[in-house]
């Protein structure tokens, strides 16, 4: 049922966001990363570490940050991650809620 | 050996199409070094062959020749694949930015 899309497993807050964003895998992303640079892409995979290698990357303000011009794909360290900018009706909201809600539970349970 | 380490580290799988790529890597302080990309692991640590250091500033870009590099993961941001093509063509005499940010302040 929800679990199964969003899967609740565990490892607990980890895996909701990064079964989240596999399920965003082939859609535009735009990541900003903690120094303003934003790049916008097609998200190609993320990982356990929120990772993300998207492809066709295209720089949010060129004029501005020229630095990655000639870069058509990009692996970004998850670390570095502000914000995911994601687009609005490829999410389901109301799966999300539910899948937190769980996993909050889940989580308080095992504490 | 390798198999198992793909394996057992499924960020290897992102990682592996760079291999041997000419890449750009943006590090935590800002800075841009761009070179032959020989080895990664599992912590994003970076092994790059004839690396060369572009920094830009409102004056111009510079390059600063580095040779052998390793760079450790925790100071890696961005490893970017570079179109060569592209890169090439680029007329660095006209293009002027201000450096990076640093990522964590």
């Amino acid at each position: 049922g929800i679990n199964a899309e969003y899967g609740a497993t565990k490892i607990q807050f980890l895996m909701l966001f990064y079964s989240f964003f596999k399920t965003l895998v082939g859609k535009q992303v735009t990541v900003e990363l903690k120094n303003d640079l934003a790049i916008r892409g097609t998200l190609h995979s993320v990982d356990q570490y929120l990772n993300i290698k998207l492809l066709d990357v295209s720089v949010v303000e060129p004029e501005k940050y020229p630095h990655l011009i000639s870069i058509k794909n990009c692996f970004i360290r998850g670390s570095v991650v502000r914000y995911v900018h994601v687009p609005p009706h490829e999410v389901d909201t109301e799966l999300l809620q539910d899948s937190s809600r769980i996993e909050a539970r889940e989580q308080k349970k095992s504490t | 050996w390798y198999q198992r380490r793909v394996r057992e580290f499924p960020i290897m799988a992102l990682l592996d199409s760079f291999i041997n790529k000419t890449v750009s890597i943006i590090t935590n302080d800002g800075r841009n070094i761009i070179g032959t990309l020989r080895g990664v692991d599992q912590v994003v640590n970076v092994i790059m062959e004839e690396s060369t250091e572009r920094v830009y500033s409102k004056d111009g870009v510079d390059t600063v020749t580095l040779g052998l590099y390793i760079i450790r993961g925790d100071n890696v941001a961005i490893i970017g694949e570079i179109d060569e093509e592209k890169d090439s063509k680029l007329d660095f005499s006209k293009i002027k930015a201000e450096p990076l940010k640093d990522l964590i302040h």
